[in-house]
């Protein structure tokens, strides 16, 4: 049990001697870390694990080396990892086959496996992780520890400089804390991008009593994973992030509201609160200062809703997740009625930093009114999908193609959606635009939780819009009108012009919807429902125009309005075509006859245009 | 109404007792019974109100607004196919039809022999691996079309095969 400053002094320098050791060799042992984020566990980055532990203990090598998991190194696309300390190799699209070959060359005989090692555009080998393009233009700071630490033990947290951050708060005045978030400038991740200092600073000028601090961990934005990978790469970080609004508002207790829908972030996210409280870090009189903090998990249930801050509390409270109107505000009526503040898990984890490191060394990072940086999930048609965290100002084309590595297959960029289901789709234009919250407004769409879905020439723009309102309309809780039934008409709108049935007063009512949603809808959720439409309709009108004038969908995407044909110059006959075809659709005479596509029976699914080796299927 | 065995009563109330000293434990008690049965009938509804002293409408209004509460059971399979944005422009909306079609029901549904249900899910964070399907908690990475009858077929042998092994 830690009960004082100086026991906690000794037991991070001891943590932290011993995590470096592992990381340099010192301690005369090779370290193999592998990635136990979502995506590279489901591909069996579990199982490639205790495929590496039983070899080593095979070979004799169970003093020589050490197995553990880490969070989410954020190179999704190119997971699993598995990284060799001292040397700092690292290894990608890892599978069980290639597990032999690491423990024999590598862990017994000092050799690199070149063939696992990364490869660049031009074709150079790439040894470490540093040296690697992705991570060039990146700066972990709500990610630090994510990828290096083991999430499951409070130790290399502890070494990681886990726990400095609230050491220096709790010997602060509480109002000095809140002084300190207001100067770093930081606001809060979750969407809306309002000052984190100044929620605080609310909360703290409530009267003494039950006060509480909520993380939201109801990460609903399609497309967006930073929390969860957080949650899932260093936990410990969050609660510490917590444990300092708790300190700074005067709160004994925080609440944790997770997705239902990540097990892995809540059983890590468990772990450590259990590890924090053994050690005494959480519990009664933490490090000898009479702070008490305790704290609890809720799970969410499926309802998107529940991140808005307000349903959130009503959940948690075993009612609907259905949104109170403000005021009051939570930092005056939150959770049981009592003063609360609700902070997203990406907020919470970037505050020991900021107490740690101090105000000003985190608001020199980003631009002037968005300090410090942003974590992107870079998802859809990019060539390197993961989670990047650059530093606020970074520009949308070093976002997509610096980091993201461009378009997959040399396809031509058409949008980046920013912001999810609340936000818009940004174009081209907008690509040399400097990433900040007030920069993303001004462009028709908003920061949001930091989903980033690039789209190439493939995707209809009329088609993502309706996927959104689809989303909005199931989603919509139901308690306010403008946003239950103004959503689904524009839905039945949006389907009818994908549909080929659209007219032009279809596309007038569309935008007099969207502004009568916009200024009628209780919450954010329907307040910023018709983004998608409205900033698909003023960035591609031409795509709408097409779909309602010409009955075409131009991408080849809205079944409807599109058809496979075999050109029939192109076919070699060859029949690959028909034997894919899971409808029978497709007839001709191998070698004899070029193939058709009886429309009548297409299914439209494309399976013969995938196959075909000629190109000769052509959408029209 | 069908009458529940004494011991799924003894279960219920048990939860229930589980979260007895927390403030406003609904939440938690309904996804632990979820979790338990895989759905959340009337007449357990009726057990936790009594137990609660939450009333059976309220209590049935929460089961109703979330979409991991479910009134009927679900199948031995359920087939999440994620319908997030990541998923959806890599093609998700073909894999959840291609699913529909090899299983002869619609999303929302199960199949007769109580096999198969398919969910369609709001995204599950695993977008680096899209388009990805979750069937039972484990995530199937980058799904294609053409997988998905073998999938299913697998499926179908391991449910036959367990069978097999009580008999």
């Amino acid at each position: 049990m830690i009960k004082t400053f100086e026991q906690f002094e000794v037991k991070c320098r001891e943590c932290s001697d011993k995590l470096a050791a592992k990381f340099n060799g010192s301690n005369g042992m090779r370290a193999v870390v592998l990635c136990g984020g979502t995506g590279c566990l489901s591909s069996n980055s579990a199982e490639i694990r205790e495929k590496i532990e039983s070899l080593i203990v095979e070979k004799g090598l169970t003093d020589k080396v050490t197995v553990n998991m880490v969070g989410c190194f954020g190179y999704c696309s190119q997971g699993p990892f598995v990284k060799i300390y001292p040397e700092d190799t690292l290894y990608r699209l890892v599978t069980l086959d290639d597990v032999d070959e690491i423990v024999e060359k590598d862990l017994m005989n000092g050799e690199v496996v070149e063939r696992l090692l990364f490869v660049d555009e031009n074709g150079n080998k790439v040894k470490t992780q540093d040296d690697l393009n992705f991570y060039k233009k990146q700066m972990r700071i709500a990610l630090h520890g994510c990828g290096s630490i083991d999430p499951e033990n409070i130790e290399e947290a502890l070494g990681a400089g886990g726990f400095q951050g609230l050491a220096r708060a709790l010997k602060m005045e509480r109002a000095d804390v809140i002084k300190e978030m207001l100067d770093s400038g930081l606001r809060g991740r979750g969407g809306a991008g309002f000052p984190t200092g100044r929620k605080w600073q609310f909360a703290f000028a409530q009267p003494d009593g039950d006060k509480y601090v909520v993380c939201n961990g109801d990460e609903g934005d399609p497309g967006a994973f930073m929390d969860r990978s957080i949650l899932e790469g260093n936990p410990l970080a969050v609660i510490e992030g917590m444990m300092i609004a708790g300190y700074a508002i005067g709160a004994q207790t925080g609440c944790f509201y997770v997705r239902a829908e990540y097990p892995t972030a809540i059983k890590r996210l468990r772990i450590a609160i259990k590890q924090a409280e053994e050690l005494g870090l959480l519990g009664d009189n933490i490090l000898g200062t009479g702070f008490n903090f305790r704290v609890q998990i809720r799970l969410g249930a499926g309802a998107f809703v529940c991140g808005e801050e307000t349903a959130l509390l009503n959940s948690i409270e075993g009612k609907r997740g259905m949104p109170r109107p403000r005021p009051p505000f939570p930092a005056v009526k939150g959770l049981w009625d009592s003063p609360t503040i609700v902070n997203n898990v990406e907020t919470l984890a970037t505050v020991p930093y900021i107490l740690r490191e101090g105000a000003a060394k985190f608001a020199s990072v980003g631009t002037e009114k968005s300090t410090g940086t942003k974590v992107f999930a870079l998802g859809g048609k990019v060539n390197n999908v993961g989670l990047v965290e650059v530093p606020m100002g970074t520009t949308l084309r070093e976002l997509i193609y610096d980091i993201g590595g461009g378009i997959q297959g040399g396809k031509k960029f058409k949008a980046i959606q920013t912001g999810g289901p609340s936000g818009g789709c940004l174009t081209e234009a907008d690509l040399d635009a400097e990433i900040d919250f007030d920069n993303l407004v001004a462009r028709g769409s908003m920061m949001g939780s930091g989903g980033a879905i690039v789209m190439d020439e493939d995707n209809c723009m009329v088609d993502v819009a309706k996927f959104y309102m689809e989303f909005i309309c199931d989603e919509s809780c139901g308690k306010c009108s403008p946003c239950r039934i103004g959503t689904k008409r524009m839905l039945e709108i949006l389907e009818r012009i994908t549909e080929g049935k659209g007219t032009m007063k279809d596309l007038a009512d569309l935008e007099h919807l969207a502004q009568d949603i916009k200024a009628g809808a209780l919450c954010a959720l329907g307040q910023t429902a018709a983004n998608p439409v409205l900033s698909t309709m003023k960035s591609f009108r031409d795509e709408y125009l097409a779909h309602v004038i010409d009955k075409k969908c131009p991408s080849g995407v809205c079944k409807n309005l599109m058809q496979y044909v075999i050109n029939p110059d192109l076919c070699k006959k060859c029949s690959l075509c028909a034997r894919n075809c899971p409808v029978e659709a497709i007839t001709g005479e191998v070698k004899v006859t070029p193939f058709e596509i009886d429309q009548t029976k297409c299914i439209k699914c494309g399976m013969c245009a995938s196959a075909c080796k000629f190109k000769a299927i052509e959408k029209k | 109404m069908i009458r529940l065995s004494e011991t799924s009563v003894a279960k219920i109330e048990e939860i229930c007792d589980r979260y007895i000293g927390e403030k406003t434990p609904l939440m938690m008690i309904l996804s632990a019974i979820q979790e338990e049965y895989g759905y959340i009938p009337l007449e357990v509804q009726e057990i936790v109100s009594a137990k609660t002293g939450i009333s059976v409408a309220e209590i049935y209004g929460v089961v109703t607004f979330y979409s991991f509460f479910s009134l009927k059971p679900k199948g031995k399979y359920v087939i999440g196919c994620c319908l997030g944005t990541a998923c959806y422009v890599k093609g998700a909306g073909q894999v959840i039809d291609k699913f529909s079609e090899v299983l002869k029901i619609k999303p929302g549904e199960t199949t007769e022999d109580g096999l198969f249900t398919i969910d369609a899910l709001r995204c599950i964070g695993a977008c680096g691996i899209a388009p990805a399907v979750s069937i039972n908690g484990k995530v199937y990475p980058k799904v294609q079309i053409k997988d998905i009858p073998g999938i299913v077929g697998e499926l179908v042998a391991e449910a036959a095969a367990a069978e097999g092994g009580i008999a």
